[in-house]
């Protein structure tokens, strides 16, 4: 399914980011806080600290220390198996919520959902 | 005495003496006694071997001193800990190749920046020049963002997804021949509500992409309008989004350069998109060329490239003209191929005022040179690239005809509908249709299915899809469904290459996907013992059949 995504895709291929590219992340995390289920959002640098978010300053950065430390250990565990791959997205489905992550090279985009509804 | 063990007992022995004793006494009366007891009278020391002086040597003594050395203080100690993975130094590996291949080349100052950089990614540093650090760096997201919201979706879309992978709806045992079409994802913009879908077009290379033009040819409603592309990973937003400034009235993707798209327009112009490219603006546009066209653009259609391999299309449109155009450096260059021929009912001094639209257009699957055009005098006509006549005509509809499409598989059948109810099959051979249909309405597109060569589907204009297969059976449709609400219009249908999907549009912006039940996709039964068999000979063989049952 994520071979399509714009990694490798050659129609979302973007080498230089610029405003607009700005403008529409600035879309695409509006949108996604407005489906249907999600929780909230949050965008962490490089370091686990959470830049953006849409929940509580406590929770943040409970979620953006913690799951920083978990997609570093997934990455090196996927890159360790195989050096010329790399992590795409992590997901963690628990009981009452799933945590998805989209690891960047110096970021990390996090939005929790609760997909039963 | 000596103890001998022959008798065991001691024996005196004549000869030896018991025990020897060396001694320094001398017997008085002896030579050397008589001297010493003179010498004692005289007391003079005398040389003997018994008195002796002893005389000692002792070298010089040096004090002692102590030598000792120490290192000087060790420096701060830091701790530092790094792990050896693999990727670690594939990575390092990577870098030091960068680094040698980089030094060759002319940009230096790029260099100098990139080694000042820490870490593996040290190329981020040029970021640091900007001021607005945060929001410049967000733009660096749009993958992941992208991918995060194909995540949610897909979370949304859950059972949406489970049942295009994995249902099959079980009830077609039961149903005879009969099939079901399942509603599956719909795609609406909320900003067309108004536009009608009027083109769409699945991409070959990517499964889940299609494109969605969107426009009215109504002069009364409104005069823009839209190309959109969606996946159906993300049926909320699409991923590409282009505003024309005149309703999209066709729409082609390139087969192998899927990032080509052709676009003609309501006011006469083409348009070529590169999805890869940024920006809202066409790469290409007739606006310019001379050659364009004068009335809406129908169809458009890509072809091979030519001689000097630039890229090219064919459109038809409401002047009457089929024109080619290729893909020049900097524009469009036409040619004009064939004019249609008037219609009957006009009288000749007027045949190049009032002139014939033309429709629809389709290139043959095995021949590419040849190509059908529908007309909106209800003929089709059978053309050639090589020709500038018309090889053959058929009378085909009593009115406008709104698609025609030849056959993947078999190279002599063809399908065509129309505004007269009715949709025809026919064999290119013959001036009658082998098979007819009527569908009380407005029939307003119709598609091969890609995965046998004798399964269609048609829309109307009473909002239902008719799916027919004629190897099961030759009289009536297999399928007819009504998919949107009565008031509706339903405009186009396509079926995806390789899912057994379709999408139709309807005449509000809405395109809704459809699963086809197994019941439409079923190969004829084969005899006992034999294998099932698929394949383009297999589907030339089974219309072949037909036809000629039908003679």
């Amino acid at each position: 399914m994520k071979e399509y995504c714009a990694a490798t895709r050659t129609h979302g291929g973007r080498s230089t980011p610029d405003l607009s590219d700005m403008a529409e992340v600035e879309d695409t995390l509006k949108r996604i806080q407005a489906q249907h289920g999600v929780i909230g959002t949050i965008v962490v640098n490089g370091e686990g600290i959470p830049i953006r978010t849409t929940l509580d300053n406590s929770t943040s950065v409970q979620y953006a220390g913690l799951l920083h430390q978990l997609t570093m250990k997934a990455r090196s565990a996927v890159r360790d198996i195989d050096p010329q791959n790399e992590l795409t997205f992590l997901r963690i489905r628990s009981k009452k919520h799933e945590i998805m992550v989209a690891p960047d090279k110096e970021y990390l985009l996090i939005a929790i959902q609760n997909p039963s509804e | 005495m000596r103890f001998s063990f022959k008798e065991c007992c001691f024996k005196p022995v004549a000869d030896e003496p018991d025990i020897e004793i060396e001694g320094s006494l001398v017997h008085k009366d002896s030579e050397e006694g008589q001297i010493l007891c003179a010498e004692k009278e005289v007391g003079r020391k005398s040389k003997t071997l018994f008195s002796c002086i002893t005389t000692a040597t002792q070298t010089t003594i040096n004090p002692p001193r102590e030598v000792a050395c120490q290192t000087e203080s060790q420096p701060l100690l830091v701790n530092y800990s790094a792990t050896a993975n693999q990727w670690e130094i594939y990575d390092f590996y990577q870098e030091e190749l960068q680094k040698r291949t980089s030094s060759t080349k002319k940009d230096e100052k790029e260099n100098e920046i990139a080694e000042g950089a820490e870490g593996v990614h040290g190329n981020l540093s040029l970021l640091r020049d900007f001021t607005d650090k945060s929001d410049h760096d967000l733009a660096m997201l749009s993958t992941a963002a992208k991918l995060l919201e194909y995540a949610v979706n897909e979370n949304i879309n859950g059972d949406i997804i489970a049942d295009f992978k994995h249902f099959e709806d079980e009830a077609d045992e039961f149903r005879g021949d009969k099939g079901t079409l399942l509603p599956l994802w719909e795609f609406q913009y909320n900003k067309v509500k108004s536009l009608p879908v009027s083109a769409l077009c699945w991409n070959k290379k990517y499964n889940d992409l299609f494109a969605v033009g969107l426009g009215s040819h109504k002069f009364t409603e409104l005069e823009c309008g839209m190309l959109l592309f969606y996946t159906w990973r993300n049926n909320n937003h699409p991923e590409f989004l282009f505003n024309t400034d005149s309703g999209v009235m066709c729409v082609d993707i390139h087969e192998q350069k899927s990032h080509l798209v052709a676009v003609g327009l309501f006011n006469g112009n083409v348009c070529v998109y590169n999805l890869m490219a940024k920006g809202d603006q066409p790469i290409y546009n007739s606006m310019a060329s001379s050659g364009k066209h004068s009335g809406t653009v129908w169809q458009v259609k890509w072809w091979e490239d030519d001689l000097y391999g630039n890229h090219t299309f064919f459109s038809v449109s409401a002047d009457g003209r089929v024109v080619s155009w290729t893909l020049g450096k900097y524009e469009l260059f036409s040619t004009n191929i064939i004019k249609l021929p008037p219609m009957d009912k006009v009288p000749d001094d007027l045949n190049n005022v009032i002139v014939t639209a033309g429709l629809t257009l389709d290139f043959h699957k095995q021949k590419p040179y040849h190509f059908l055009v529908g007309t909106e005098a209800g003929k089709i006509h059978k053309g050639s690239t090589h020709y500038t006549r018309f090889i053959k005509t058929y009378e085909a509809h009593f009115r406008m005809v709104s698609c025609v499409r030849w056959n993947p598989f078999n190279p002599k059948v063809f399908i065509t509908c129309g505004m007269d109810w009715r949709v025809n099959i026919w064999d290119e051979t013959t001036d009658s249709p082998v098979f007819t249909f009527d569908l009380k309405s407005s029939v307003m597109d119709v598609a091969w299915a890609p995965y046998s060569s004798t399964v269609f589907a048609a829309v109307t204009a009473d909002g239902k899809v008719h799916v027919f297969d004629l190897s099961i059976n030759r009289f009536e449709a297999l399928c007819q469904q009504r998919v949107v609400s009565t008031k509706r219009h339903l405009t186009c249908i396509e079926f995806n290459p390789v899912h057994p999907i379709i999408i139709v549009g309807n005449d509000r912006g809405l395109v809704i996907s459809l699963k086809l039940s197994p019941n439409l996709r079923k190969n004829p039964k084969e005899e006992k013992g034999k294998e099932p068999s698929t394949g383009a000979e297999v589907e030339i063989a089974k219309m072949e059949k037909l036809l000629i049952l039908m003679r």
